[in-house]
């Protein structure tokens, strides 16, 4: 049979699946295994045990001088950041990108303007917003939405114009007025593409909560890190490090389950 | 009477003539059917009384009034593809022509307006053999079955002026038949101007009361080579000493005998009544 032929079913699917991770982790044992048998304080790979001792200090001890179980509170911290960036963010493309994408007039003005804006490199940006705005939560919030907004609007402004030209003339043949279009035509319409287009954007944002964390925060997974850092703690970083990975990927997978319940027509769409 | 007039209508891009010269009188309730090769304007004409396309030169009115410059619910519309919104149930594409209309700013009906709406939406439905769908998204249905729903969703507004861009190009022979049963009677039973494009002559004669056939007596030059052969030196006509028409103009007009007039009976037993089936 033709390997372009042979499909693995479910269950070979998910052990598959499951066999890179597998690897990934054996090859940490290994490696891990010969760098303490040649020095047991080694803090390059910590062992899973060790690990799992920073993990129980961090998350399931209060910590001994603030009283305060630190994994959690950097993770509230953090998400609380993430998502408002990324929720003003969404509000913002939504608004924007409909209005240059169905408006010719508004496109011609604003069209320009926002591709040139989505160019500047959002980090150059953070020590403006750190002297505008201090080192507060707000800079912090802003980096993220001026980091992954452009973007947004952009990808927003281009999907409503892919939507095509007959279903604009039909409405119009209806007797629907702009903002009934807007409404009932293009806005139930994008929003099943928002979610793939915020899906996409969860990574930018991650990186810049971290980088804004790590240069200024008392608190939030990026600036534990950072911190940590200085005493070379592997066995705490690694752990973060998962843990960020592992938020980001359910943030992922609960905007996915979210298409597929609220848009039952995308996918069928999409696949005819 | 709202008889549609092309006065001396023209349509060029640029340099490239696109239609030239067109005038033409639709008669009210009339089924007219215009046929030729691709590329020869069919599509245009059809924008440029949408309201999509303005003519560059000419005027076009609709009972003596100029036409609209944008598209409205006078003028219905099906075309070959994207005719149905695929966000909105079968049911919900009927209904939010009434909700255009009644619905306000936001486009949305409740209440016992919208328990109407619907009642309207599904006697039309039944009407198209679309009933028990009501539920479906239009990606579940059928090419068929689409092309029944963007024409139970064009005629919910009434339109006076039902314009047809290729509806029925992409369906098999049987599905297309039963369609042409359906088209007919709803073109016999509503106050409907119906102006379709077509590149299927049998198409064309079975359904239309007359056929316009849009021919390029001259390609532009760069097609002369490839496509001069075809065209005979008779079908250029001269005219406003134009020196070389380059647009297309209406080469053959026919009507269709034995003449089939809209709301006579006959029209739509003739041949007969089809269960739809898709």
């Amino acid at each position: 049979m033709r390997a372009i032929n042979f499909r693995p079913d479910r269950s070979w699917r998910l052990a598959l699946a499951f066999l890179p991770f597998a690897f990934l982790c054996l090859a940490y044992v290994i490696g891990s295994g010969v760098r303490l048998a040649e020095n047991p304080n080694d803090k390059l790979l910590p062992s899973f045990s060790r690990m799992g001792e920073a993990i129980d200090d961090y998350a399931l001890k209060p910590d001994v001088r603030t009283g305060g179980y630190l994994l959690w509170e950097d993770t509230a911290a953090s998400l609380t950041r993430l998502l408002t960036g990324l929720a003003i963010s969404t509000v913002i493309a939504l608004v924007v990108g409909i209005i240059i994408g169905l408006l010719p007039l508004a496109g011609a003005t604003f069209g320009p303007v926002i591709a040139v804006l989505s160019m500047v490199p959002p980090l150059a940006l953070l020590p403006i917003l750190f002297i505008v705005m201090g080192l507060g939560e707000a800079s912090k919030i802003t980096l993220i939405v001026v980091g992954t907004s452009l973007k947004l609007t952009r990808d927003i402004a281009l999907r409503v114009e892919d939507i095509p030209r007959e279903q604009l003339i039909k409405a119009q043949t209806l007797g629907a007025s702009s903002m009934q279009i807007a409404l009932r035509v293009v806005l139930p319409q994008t929003l099943p593409r928002l979610i793939d287009s915020v899906r996409l954007e969860i990574g930018p944002a991650w990186l810049f909560l971290i980088a804004a964390e790590a240069i200024a925060a008392d608190a939030g997974l990026g600036y534990r890190i950072f911190l940590v850092r200085r005493y070379l703690s592997m066995d705490v970083i690694l752990p973060y490090v998962a843990w960020i990975t592992l938020l980001a990927f359910l943030m992922d997978l609960c905007l996915r389950v979210l298409q597929r319940k609220a848009f039952p027509w995308f996918a069928q769409a999409r696949a005819a | 009477m709202n008889a549609i007039i092309f006065d001396k209508v023209w349509k060029e891009y640029g340099d490239h003539v696109v239609l030239e010269q067109i005038d033409l009188t639709i008669a009210p309730r009339a089924f007219v059917a215009l046929v030729g090769p691709s590329g020869c304007g069919k599509t245009t004409f059809l924008r440029m009384l949408l309201g999509e396309e303005q003519p560059t030169r000419g005027r076009i009115t609709v009972a003596g009034q100029p036409l609209k410059p944008e598209p409205d619910a006078d003028r219905g519309v099906v075309f070959q593809r994207y005719s149905v919104f695929p966000h909105l149930t079968v049911l919900g594409n009927v209904v939010i022509g009434r909700e255009f209309e009644k619905g306000g700013g936001l486009g949305r009906l409740f209440g016992s307006k919208r328990r109407k709406a619907e009642e309207e939406a599904r006697e039309l439905l039944d009407a198209v053999g679309l009933s028990g769908n009501e539920t479906k998204y239009p990606a579940a249905l059928s090419g068929g079955m689409q092309q029944r729903l963007a024409l139970a969703q064009a005629v919910m507004r009434r339109p006076k002026i039902l314009l047809l861009d290729e509806p029925f190009g992409a369906l098999d022979p049987g599905i297309r038949a039963d369609i042409h049963v359906l088209m007919r009677r709803i073109w016999n039973e509503s106050e409907l101007t119906v102006v379709m494009v077509t590149h299927d002559l049998s198409e064309a004669f079975a359904l239309g009361t007359r056929i316009i056939a849009f021919e390029r007596p001259r390609n532009r030059p760069e097609e002369v080579e490839r496509y001069g052969a075809r065209l005979s030196a008779d079908l250029t006509p001269a005219i406003n000493g134009a020196a070389m028409p380059q647009g297309a103009t209406i080469t053959k007009d026919i009507e269709i005998w034995p003449p089939k007039v809209a709301g006579s009976s006959g029209i739509v037993t003739r041949h007969g009544h089809s269960t739809p089936h898709s």
